[in-house]
């Protein structure tokens, strides 16, 4: 087992331990508060929540250290070794003293490289393991000592007037808020990994050549001295790429998804309704793992079959492969919002076109659409950021090669098959190559966050007008 | 019928036949909208089913084997070591090569003969033995897998005619495997390696059972984690939630996350779970984490929805008789709330099930042939299996990838059935 895994299984079994602490505490209050009961005193809560009181201050402060010491072991530790490592060692610049706590880190977990070790470093790297060790077990010892303190504090505050179901309320209030903050979190979180790492790229590749670059050839050269390839990072062919690709997505999913929508709200039986719905919605149900293999492995042979039929080049990862089938996907998230949006249409619309002799399609392209349009401008917004997110299709039907061009026959490259391909694999987390990764993800949220943010506003705005 | 006068008017009845015209076409487009969608949902499933039927059956020789004790056992001490290491690709090599007598002249031709077996074969003798070490000094038929390349040519994949010319099987090889045939040695039966194994770089022997375990620990993770942290979210959100802007915030975050690319929480996972607090790399629970940040805006929006819908009388009620805010919740929304919850949780958990993007990122495409024991182990997924299959050239994994996508296909079928299921019954109670 990896030394990291060991840990993690040390401090799972202490939060176990912690639990049970807390449990056996549940059951002594509960007990506390049924004797106290028993000698007819009158308990101002039910005995359950006396349980719940002395479980909860067991648990939660010996949790909390747990948490903390788990959060800041990382950089503490590594502040005190950096600090009794040799002075010209600490006189280096930044990043040399980072691989250089890296290094320490590898020997200390055993993964040992097959150079000869140096001994100041081989030192440091006992040191790092020994502080790790002694933190742990200090932690764990803390941990366990607020556990037992609290159970018995707790324990020892069970009495009749004390309003433990009030206290436990107010508690169980504060995790449902903290519960709801991992959404907060997750986003900080993303936008925080992305900026930082995308930082650390624009620091080696400037930020306008990545956004106006026209060639995009990640390959870095592995050492200093070798020649040709010192990678280019401008982003416009994948950006190119993405659009068109989503474009013909689009060219697809848009007029099969809006008919959908208009037959199954205006013609359909309200059987043949609730029939097509679900089936056309299993499409958005489907992996696209599996929307990738079908392109790969039968829409792109096919279209190019077709293609040398009529005397065409169809490159085997064609953008035109990948693009239709992506619109195939992305049906339903059309269908399903237009078909909301125009059912949400007032009845006294229609029927006052029908009174005025139009016919039922010509009521639809005259008044219901125009209604219902920025509905459907917000829900094609969403799919279009679908489409320019969507991964798995690309990766396994489009192309490698950054190639700026806009002929639907050829093979493109998008950002996210950039993204995997940069990241699957081996890979030295410092060089420009993994962190220009991080760039086209952080460009990759950008621009979907506004389609979003739009699509969401628009939507909003358009059920508040009819509601 | 009577027709008002106007409209005998020629250029009226000339317009209005127009008009309907439009009309009728208009209603074409539609309804070939419409067949355009099924009918992609029909090839699609159909093209995949006829891919990957076969992979659920392969072909199987069967080798009247000698289990040998002087090859098995010399010692006779059935020590379980002593008889994993014994060499029992002898044990069914022989009676091969003695039923072709012409083939054992020389080298090529014995080589010929012999890869129309499995390597496999000789695990699968191995584990007969272990299983059962009173086999050892019998004489019995045993049905062995065949290799992949008679596979393809019982199942009609590759010409028989063009099989001499430049095609992986010879002219003589195919003459053996109708000899097989036609004395009843050689058979179509249930592929069980591809239900028990794990990995395997020979398309007959890899196997669903490792990504399969990997999934349903990812799985795990992912319910134990974001079930209770949606709930809370969404009793907080919609019971206790003050309205203001942090609320607001709150929200509009939630309805974000629901919509970023599935791939940006993978490099999330990346930087944060692996670079930053250096957890494993590859191991389901990365990925249960990753999956879980995913997967919970999905069920505290149908939480929330759910919620929303139970009457506030039975709040009121139950705050009447002296309920305290969290008891109502506790003993009476939730409990109403739940089969809600529970089909958006279904349905959430089945998109994760299927998403491989995120798990890309953290290292789940390793290739692993053992099978996962634990959320630690380096694993990777079903889906990934489905894109590492893809990826491999050989030919006989277009039919294992797409059997891996059946499999897949029908734990997602089997969830949003549950799903639906739950909704009708909860529509029924209401």
């Amino acid at each position: 087992m990896r030394r990291g895994s060991i840990r993690l299984v040390q401090t799972l079994v202490l939060v176990a331990v912690v639990v049970l602490l807390a449990a056996v505490g549940h059951r002594l209050g509960l007990g506390r508060a049924r004797a106290l009961r028993r000698r007819g005193e009158k308990v101002h809560s039910l005995p359950g929540y006396y349980g719940f009181y002395v479980a909860l201050w067991c648990a939660v402060p010996a949790l909390l250290v747990l948490a903390l010491w788990v959060a800041l072991e990382g950089p503490l530790v590594q502040a005190v070794v950096v600090s009794s490592l040799p002075a010209e060692m600490q006189q280096l610049p930044a990043d040399r003293l980072a691989l250089l706590v890296n290094d320490v880190k590898n020997l200390a977990a055993g993964n040992v490289s097959s150079q000869a070790v140096d001994p100041t470093l081989s030192a440091a790297a006992d040191h790092y393991r020994n502080l790790r060790r002694i933190g742990f077990a200090s932690s764990a010892v803390a941990a366990l000592a607020l556990a037992v303190g609290g159970l018995l504090l707790a324990w020892r505050r069970v009495r009749p007037e004390l309003p433990a179901i009030r206290k436990v309320e107010s508690t169980v209030k504060v995790f449902l808020l903290a519960g709801s903050l991992v959404a907060i979190f997750t986003t900080v979180g993303i936008v925080l990994s992305l900026l930082f790492e995308a930082l650390r790229f624009f620091q080696r590749v400037p930020l306008t050549e990545f956004l106006f670059g026209l060639r995009w050839s990640p390959q870095t050269a592995l050492r200093a001295d070798q020649v040709g390839s010192s990678g280019s990072f401008g982003a416009v062919p994948l950006f190119t790429g993405t659009l068109l690709i989503s474009a013909i997505a689009m060219a697809v999913a848009v007029p099969v998804g809006l008919f959908s929508a208009i037959y199954m709200s205006e013609y359909a039986t309200p059987r043949w309704r609730n029939l097509l719905k679900p089936l056309l919605e299993i499409l958005a149900g489907i992996p696209t793992v599996v929307y990738g293999f079908f392109a790969a492995l039968t829409v792109a042979p096919v279209l190019r079959g077709w293609g040398e039929a009529v005397g065409l080049d169809v490159a085997s990862e064609s953008a035109l492969a990948a693009g239709a089938v992506m619109g195939i996907m992305i049906i339903p998230f059309v269908s399903s919002i237009s078909d909301d949006v125009i059912s949400a249409v007032p009845k006294g619309l229609r029927e006052a076109s029908y009174g005025l002799g139009a016919t039922q399609s010509e009521t639809i392209r005259r008044v219901v659409l125009p209604a219902a349009l920025p509905g459907i401008v917000g829900g094609i917004l969403l799919a279009v950021s679908r489409a320019i997110g969507e991964t798995m299709i690309v990766v396994m039907a489009a192309g490698l090669a950054a190639n700026l061009t806009a002929n639907p026959l050829e093979a493109v490259t998008t950002v996210t098959v950039q993204i995997v391909t940069l990241l699957v694999g081996d890979q030295e987390f410092d060089s420009a190559k993994t962190l220009s990764a991080f760039a086209l993800g952080l460009a990759l949220f950008v621009i979907t966050l506004v389609f979003n943010v739009v699509a969401l506003q628009v939507v909003r705005r358009y059920r508040e007008q009819y509601e | 019928m009577t027709i008002h006068p106007r409209l005998e008017e020629t250029a009226v009845r000339a317009r209005l036949a127009r008009r309907y015209r439009r009309e009728r076409r208009f209603r074409w487009y539609c309804r070939a909208a419409v067949a355009v969608a099924l009918l992609s949902l029909v090839v699609l499933f159909g093209d995949i089913l006829r891919k990957g039927w076969g992979a659920f059956f392969a072909a199987e020789v069967r080798i009247e084997v000698h289990f040998d004790p002087a090859v098995i056992d010399p010692a006779g001490s059935r020590d379980p070591a002593v008889l994993s290491r014994a060499d029992y690709a002898a044990l069914w090599r022989q009676p091969l090569l003695a039923r072709f007598p012409g083939a054992a002249d020389d080298r090529a031709t014995r080589r010929e003969l012999l890869s129309l077996v499995s390597d496999g074969a000789t695990y699968e003798l191995r584990n007969k033995v272990l299983d059962d070490p009173s086999l050892i000094g019998s004489t019995r038929p045993v049905w062995v897998s065949a290799d992949d390349e008679v596979n393809l040519l019982l199942k009609g994949q590759v010409d028989r005619d063009a099989a001499g010319g430049g095609q992986r099987l010879s002219d003589r090889q195919v003459a053996w495997i109708d000899e097989l045939r036609a004395g009843g040695d050689l058979k179509m039966g249930l592929n069980v390696p591809f239900f028990v194994n794990g990995d395997s770089r020979e398309p007959e022997l890899a196997g669903i059972l490792g990504a399969a375990i990997g999934s349903f620990y990812t799985m795990v993770i992912t319910l134990v984690l974001c079930f209770p942290l949606g709930v809370a979210t969404a009793v907080y959100l919609e019971e206790f939630a003050p309205q203001n802007r942090w609320t607001d915030l709150i929200e509009v975050n939630i309805n974000n996350l629901a919509a970023v690319p599935s791939i940006v929480f993978g490099l999330l996972g990346l930087a944060v779970f692996l670079n930053f607090f250096g957890l494993p790399r590859s191991a389901p629970l990365v990925g249960g984490l990753v999956l879980s940040l995913m997967t919970l805006p999905t069920i505290i929006i149908s939480g929330r929805v759910a919620i929303k819908t139970v009457p506030s009388s039975i709040r009121e009620a139950a705050y009447g008789l002296g309920a305290t805010p969290l008891q109502v919740i506790q003993h009476h929304v939730l409990p109403l709330a739940m089969p809600g919850i529970l089909t958006g949780t279904i349905i959430g958990m089945a998109r994760a099930l299927g998403e491989t993007a995120p798990l890309l990122m953290i290292g789940m495409v390793a290739f692993i042939v053992d099978v996962p024991k634990g959320p630690l182990d380096a694993a990777t997924a079903l889906p990934v299996q489905v894109y590492l299959w893809a990826d491999s050239p050989e030919r006989a994994f277009v039919e294992k990838t797409s059997g891996a996508i059946i499999v897949l296909l029908g734990f997602l079928i089997l969830m949003n059935g549950v799903a639906v299921w739950l909704r009708r019954r909860s529509e029924r109670h209401a």
